[in-house]
């Protein structure tokens, strides 16, 4: 099980200066991600949904409210919530293989069982004889994959990534989301993804959570169940993408106001 | 294959090329020091002598085994120097990453540094007396602190998403030490034992020019004071091959250790 709810989550950064206003990045978030599902959260720059990662990580706290995994508050950073990064955050001097296991050696899995897993989570994102590689010597599309393969290789409850094909050309980006969809189909992974491409949430979720900027709330909480793969001319699709626009923009105009 | 052949003259003549200032230096100094001081100003040939006297007492300093005792000398006292001043990367690490560490042992650290090794002479001869610990706490201080140094930048320019990473995949805060943040900051550390190495080896022949029977320091002293100025040049040049070998060496070992890293720069 791995139900993660999003109770009343409020989050102030005091003012670094006299004078200032403390800054409130995310103010009374309430949703739930309920288990196996996976969950886009949407927003521009600055809504605060890397802040709300970073909690469900145990990387930052809230100053209110709290984040349950089922029924238990995260406290500090535990391999049942492993993070994929923007920057991929590969270890350079480990090789693929190494840097998959990673979690499995520091949790003291025998060799042989770790061997195992490894090779499956290689497989399972498509790094076959890639094994001996180091980070440098890999595409950004495959760093990216080997991180991903590296957070799911403990097992954990929840896989949180944060705005994991930023920064890969649209080629790639277009082929992760699709790799993505079917790891994340196979493995019944919990998953909240941050994003701001209504696109890539379309594409990937089962959730999406729109989010308000300065401070960040919740805007909309959007259940999606059209089938898999979703064909960008199906209505539902242009359906679901012209509502996303719309409570896009209402924030744009908010900024510009 | 007519590009590899046409190469081939042309980087023998680079190389030549590199080496024609040098040549025509060391010709001139020939010309200077072996025909025309001797002639000219007779008294003056035993403070320059030329370079195929210098040439002539290597060969006779190597044959009798007398040059490699005194390089072995001052070798083993920069090892064993390094092999203690090595206690400045687990400090450094601590310092680099917990604050109150850094806090209290950064004030003490920031007034000895800027102390030369050389100005610890005098002191070190009252503690230690002369020989060979005085040289090495010596030449210990001129790689303790480029190595301290360095090792705190690197353990903080550690890239903070790796250490988050690490931390949730499982990693205990020693492991994170352990595996995370040596590792990462392994590059600067090597930088900071080519400076130190640099230093130590420039402290250690000022060292041994006050408290030492043996090395090259000793063997430079103990010439002058003979007049043989022709072995004072061959100590010194020695000194100086000798440092630039060691700057290669640690620079081709770190190339082995660190392939990533080297990678990463360019």
């Amino acid at each position: 099980m791995a139900r993660l709810v999003v109770d009343g989550v409020h989050k102030i950064y005091p003012a670094l200066q006299a004078g200032q206003d403390d800054v409130i990045a995310l103010r009374d978030v309430n949703f739930v991600v309920e288990d196996h599902e996976f969950c886009c959260l949407l927003g521009h720059s600055g809504c605060g949904k890397t802040t709300l990662l970073n909690i469900m990580a145990g990387f930052e706290s809230t100053t209110g409210g709290q984040i349950t995994l089922d029924g238990t508050p995260v406290g500090p950073p535990h391999w049942t919530r492993t993070m994929v990064f923007q920057d991929y955050a590969l270890f350079p001097w480990l090789t693929v293989e190494r840097n998959i296991g990673f979690g499995l050696e520091v949790k003291g899995v025998p060799e042989t069982e770790r061997a195992r897993i490894v090779a499956e989570h290689v497989k399972l994102v498509g790094l076959a004889g890639f094994e001996t590689r180091l980070p440098h010597q890999l595409s950004g599309g495959m760093k990216q994959r080997v991180a991903i393969a590296r957070a799911l290789a403990v097992d954990p409850q929840v896989a949180l990534l944060d705005e994991p094909f930023a920064a890969l050309d649209a080629q790639n980006r277009g082929l992760l989301q699709d790799e993505l969809v079917r790891i994340s189909l196979a493995t019944k992974k919990t998953m909240v993804l941050i994003t701001h491409s209504i696109e890539e949430a379309i594409k990937l979720s089962d959730r999406i959570v729109v989010m308000t900027k300065r401070p960040g709330t919740v805007k909309a909480n959007i259940v999606v169940d059209i089938p898999r793969p979703r064909s960008e001319d199906d209505p539902r699709v242009i359906a679901l993408k012209k509502e996303l626009r719309a409570l896009i923009a209402d924030e744009r105009e908010v900024e510009l106001a | 294959m007519p590009g590899a052949s046409a190469k081939q003259p042309s980087t023998r003549l680079n190389w030549l090329s590199r080496w024609a200032t040098m040549g025509v230096l060391l010709l001139v100094w020939e010309i200077v020091a072996g025909y025309w001081l001797p002639r000219g100003r007779p008294e003056l040939t035993t403070l320059l002598p030329p370079p195929t006297a210098i040439f002539k007492a290597a060969i006779e300093l190597i044959g009798s085994g007398e040059l490699l005792t005194h390089l072995w000398q001052s070798l083993r006292r920069e090892l064993i120097a390094f092999a203690f001043a090595l206690a400045a990367v687990p400090l450094g690490i601590a310092m680099g990453w917990w604050k109150w560490a850094h806090e209290q042992l950064d004030p003490i650290i920031e007034i000895l540094r800027p102390i030369p090794p050389i100005a610890w002479i005098p002191l070190s001869i009252l503690w230690l007396g002369i020989g060979n610990a005085q040289n090495q706490f010596i030449i210990f201080l001129g790689i303790f602190f480029p190595l301290l140094i360095n090792t705190i930048q690197g353990v903080k320019n550690v890239e903070p998403n790796l250490v988050r990473a690490a931390r949730c995949l499982g990693a205990s805060e020693w492991q994170i030490l352990k595996r995370v943040v040596l590792p990462a900051a392994l590059p600067q550390i090597f930088t900071g034992i080519r400076i130190g190495f640099g230093v130590g080896w420039m402290a250690l022949v000022a060292a041994e020019l006050v408290g030492a029977s043996s090395g090259l320091g000793f063997l430079i002293n103990d010439a002058r004071s003979l007049l043989k100025t022709d072995v004072v040049i061959l100590g010194m040049l020695t000194i100086g091959v000798v440092g630039l070998v060691l700057d290669l060496l640690i620079r081709k070992i770190a190339k082995r250790v660190l392939p990533w890293s080297l990678a990463a720069q360019k």
